[in-house]
């Protein structure tokens, strides 16, 4: 997908949904298309989260280094979703890597500039919150349902 | 009486198993397998059955377990079961191999909705052992590619180990006409698909869901998310089929083990549509 073609389907990422025109410019401002070839890190558990990914095309797996076995591979999201939400949450580190599992395109927004925007804005902020929460939920919901392995 | 294959018998006895041959045997995963059965029918019969109906199939000295068909229902040469060794039948099963004779009953049961979904979309949604009665449903579906809009399945698995299949669903992937995608809770190296919950295919599925039919079958638990998915995304329920197990012993409606609310399941299921169903599947029976 080209650059335009990504800032096109901006709006139309469901993260980004009831987003007020306002808010959307503010935010298309601050966006950043990019592309990940399989394999590419987007975060690295442990560093500092410094960017915001929308997912557009493509799938991300999040996953945990082990010592014995390696990166194992936890989850992976995929086109109008999102990877992590440390960049909101202090300290701000990754807690798992998150690597392409195949070429990922999506939009970035650099963290600091994100949070600062939220400050300024409660508006815009409540509501990038409200989304995170949404997020956070559905795969907590998902992860405790997996516990239960249902397969059994 | 002595039973054995093609004797005339009364056939109207849905009680009396026929003595079918095993065709042949394949293990699946660590403790599934698939039976290949002489077809029960009468010589120069063809045997014929509905996707998501079933059979008794009868181990002889153990006793009976109702399976469904998860073959092809256009090939009248044998019938397929797959079939998970969890209890004494099931694992007197996994003990036949071709040569040796088993019982079965049927078919019986209702039946996925194919003539309901003629051309409009259809998603299909399974997961574990859930994927091998709705596997004709599929057949049906590939067979009659032109006669239904998108069509597009979604499966997951505890372990890339627990897919069922795995040979065939890379082949349906690289079809390219329909949609495949795969999940497992539990990923290992080899594993190339999504990691997570069934349900978090639906972001990735396309259909549109005025037009859609969906078909569920799998754990329970799944079947009561994937139902939710659906309705987040404005699936009616009265287009929503699910297929329940229960502990069905005759098959006929008389024993009344499988009784759910007013309904029988081996008799007016084990496909219901929701809406019909949903009190009674909302219910803590336990």
């Amino acid at each position: 997908m080209t650059e335009q073609g990504m800032l096109g389907t901006f709006a139309s990422h469901a993260f980004l949904s009831g987003l007020s025109d306002r808010h959307r410019i503010l935010l298309a401002s601050g966006a950043r298309p990019f592309t990940a070839e399989p394999g590419e890190l987007l975060a690295r558990e442990g560093e500092t989260a410094k960017t915001f990914h929308l997912i557009q095309v493509g799938q991300v797996a999040l996953g945990l280094h082990t010592p014995d076995r390696g990166v194992v591979s936890i989850q992976t999201v995929g086109p109008g979703e999102i990877v992590g939400w440390s960049w909101l949450v202090s300290p701000h580190r990754w807690q798992f890597d998150c690597r392409a599992v195949d070429r990922v395109q999506g939009l970035a927004f650099d963290a600091e500039w994100l949070r600062e925007k939220c400050e300024q804005d409660h508006e815009l902020g409540y509501h990038l919150l409200k989304q995170l929460v949404t997020v956070i939920g559905n795969r907590l919901a998902a992860t405790r349902l997996r516990l239960l392995d249902i397969y059994k | 009486m002595a039973l054995t294959p093609n004797e005339p018998r009364d056939l109207d006895s849905p009680m009396l198993p026929r003595v079918v041959k095993v065709q042949a045997f394949q293990a699946e995963t660590h403790d599934t397998f698939t039976l290949a059965l002489d077809p029960p029918s009468a010589p120069g019969t063809p045997y014929s059955f509905l996707p998501g109906q079933f059979n008794m199939l009868y181990g002889f000295g153990l006793g009976e377990v109702p399976i469904s068909m998860s073959g092809d229902p256009a090939r009248t040469g044998s019938v397929v079961h797959t079939i998970r060794a969890v209890g004494s039948v099931t694992e007197g099963l996994a003990k036949v191999r071709p040569g040796d004779s088993i019982g079965i009953r049927g078919p019986f049961g209702s039946s996925w909705p194919m003539d309901k979904a003629l051309g409009g979309d259809v998603v299909l949604v399974s997961g574990g052992i859930g994927l091998a009665p709705l596997r004709p449903a599929l057949y049906h579906l590939l067979r009659h590619r032109d006669q239904y809009g998108g069509v597009a399945l979604l499966y997951g698995a505890r372990t890339p180990g627990d897919v069922l299949y795995r040979e065939e669903l890379q082949a349906w992937q690289s079809r390219g006409d329909f949609q495949v995608l795969l999940t497992v809770d539990r990923a290992d190296p080899s594993w190339c698909d999504s990691i997570g919950l069934v349900t978090a295919l639906f972001t990735r599925a396309e259909f549109d869901p005025q037009r859609t039919v969906g078909m569920i079958c799998g754990p329970e638990m799944m079947i009561r998310f994937t139902l939710n998915e659906f309705e987040k995304r404005g699936v009616a329920a009265d287009r929503l089929y699910v297929s329940l197990e229960r502990n069905m012993q005759c098959a006929v409606g008389f024993c009344g083990h499988c009784q759910f609310g007013p309904n029988f399941v081996c008799m007016d299921g084990p496909v219901f549509r929701q809406d019909q169903i949903k009190a009674f599947f909302d219910v803590r029976e336990a």
